[in-house]
């Protein structure tokens, strides 16, 4: 692995992408590979979560933005989230079919997306793409997106592993009262609602900022964008680049990161199929499936 | 526990129908695969660019235009130009019984036509992959028979 490491800290893409599956499969892990400092400047991130529902194009918005960064020099890397069947682990990984800042030869050198399956975790980022994306940062990619699956109001899971949350909203997204409900809105350090071609985004836009308005100074702007039809795009564009965390964050990204370890140890544990199994059949109640599951991986009490 | 085959399916040159693409797709999927879809109309670069970005282990090219003799030779070229020799190659379309010797001589170890079933791709997806050299520019002369 040292030859494909310094390979892939080198710039080849080959090397990096092969070491990228080896730590989604758990054969290479950040004490294996170089960390790059954290950013000390607080209008500098770089790692930014973009979530939101299904089908408020996120994508396409996505392609926009790293069109525009790319094309003004910024090496930046996208992680592309779909989910897996619940029932085969399989999945459609899709993202791709809407991205063309990918194959634009101008630009391409400048852009990387990887897909990946949310595979045995909850929620709509796997916490293995926070070594992911230290890993895209040792070799030389600026920023960092995560493109989460498309989720509600109450998915949360992208604070773990982000410095920043752009939440992206669509146009008639319910009635007024849509913008007041507690949860991911009051995360976002910005909030971009897009398809602002389409009759009810700027309404909607309205209605999300007199919401965050009670919220007093610290709350985050609210853009108009269409990724398809490329407005308002140079504009948030330039936002995001230099956007500050709204600090809303904080104390949820420290628990979301608690709730997801505390996940992937159950996931992994020897005795988690099993337990499911006895789960199904009846064999096993809750709690006595929860005392299987709580010594470490040799079976002792932790 | 096994990991998921990560399995790229691609529709090079200019050709609308992906049915075919998106059934195969979903089969895949429903065996536990992970699927990277490319979408339609994608140059022979931008596929070998997608296979290296997503680290695949298999690349399914479809065509029904009947630019399959043109296009899979150079998709195959281009792969181990890149250094992805390793990478495991098959096709399906309308391909005839005629045109499939020349791909097998360049690297695609099956062609699939109208009518298989998708549970005979799976059992060549299954057969190739505990293979060690059957990659596109690798050395083995084997090919799947194909049903159909």
């Amino acid at each position: 692995m040292g030859d494909e490491l310094q390979q892939a800290l080198g710039g080849d893409r080959r090397a990096m992408a092969r070491l990228l599956s080896a730590i989604e499969n758990g054969d290479f892990t950040p004490q294996q590979f170089p960390s790059m400092p954290a950013a000390t400047e607080e209008d500098h991130w770089q790692v930014m979560a973009v979530t939101g529902a299904p089908g408020v194009g996120k994508s396409v918005l996505v392609d926009a933005l790293m069109t525009a960064w790319a094309t003004e020099g910024v090496r930046v890397a996208l992680l592309a989230v779909d989910p897996s069947s619940p029932r085969t682990g399989g999945a459609l990984l899709g993202d791709r079919v809407r991205m063309t800042s990918v194959d634009n030869p101008a630009i391409s050198n400048r852009v990387y997306v990887r897909s990946i399956a949310t595979r045995s975790s909850s929620g709509s980022v796997p916490l293995i793409v926070e070594d992911m994306a230290a890993f895209l940062l040792a070799c030389g990619w600026e920023r960092v997106l995560i493109e989460t699956v498309g989720s509600g109001q109450a998915e949360l899971r992208c604070a773990a592993v982000a410095d920043r949350i752009v939440v992206v909203e669509g146009p008639a997204r319910g009635d007024g009262i849509q913008a007041e409900k507690a949860g991911l809105l009051e995360l976002a350090d910005i909030v971009l609602v897009n398809k602002a071609d389409l009759e009810g985004a700027e309404r909607h836009a309205g209605e999300l900022m007199e919401s965050y308005a009670l919220d007093g100074e610290d709350s985050p702007q609210v853009l108009l964008t269409s990724g398809l039809k490329g407005l308002g795009v140079a504009e948030a564009a330039q936002a995001l680049l230099s956007l500050k965390s709204s600090g809303r964050a904080q104390r949820a990204r420290m628990r979301e990161r608690l709730l997801a370890q505390h996940e992937r140890s159950l996931v992994h544990h020897p005795a988690y199929n099993g337990v499911l199994d006895a789960l199904c059949e009846g064999t096993l109640d809750i709690n006595e499936a929860l005392n299987h599951l709580k010594g470490d991986e040799n079976g002792r009490a932790s | 526990m096994d990991q998921p085959l990560r399995i790229v399916v691609a529709k090079p040159g200019l050709d609308g129908h992906d049915r075919g693409a998106k059934v195969v797709a979903r089969a895949l999927r429903d065996a536990g695969h992970e699927v990277i879809y490319t979408g339609l109309r994608r140059t022979s670069q931008q596929i070998v660019d997608t296979v290296r970005d997503e680290d695949a282990r298999f690349l399914g090219l479809s065509s029904l235009s009947g630019a399959h003799a043109h296009l899979f030779p150079q998709v195959c070229q281009k792969l181990v130009e890149a250094g992805l020799d390793d990478v495991i190659v098959f096709g399906g379309g309308i391909i005839p019984e005629d045109d499939r010797p020349a791909l097998h001589a360049v690297g695609i170890r099956a062609v699939f036509g109208p009518g298989t079933p998708t549970s005979e791709i799976l059992e060549f997806i299954q057969t190739a992959s505990v293979m060690d050299d059957a990659g596109v520019g690798q050395a083995s002369d084997w090919h799947w028979d194909a049903t159909a």
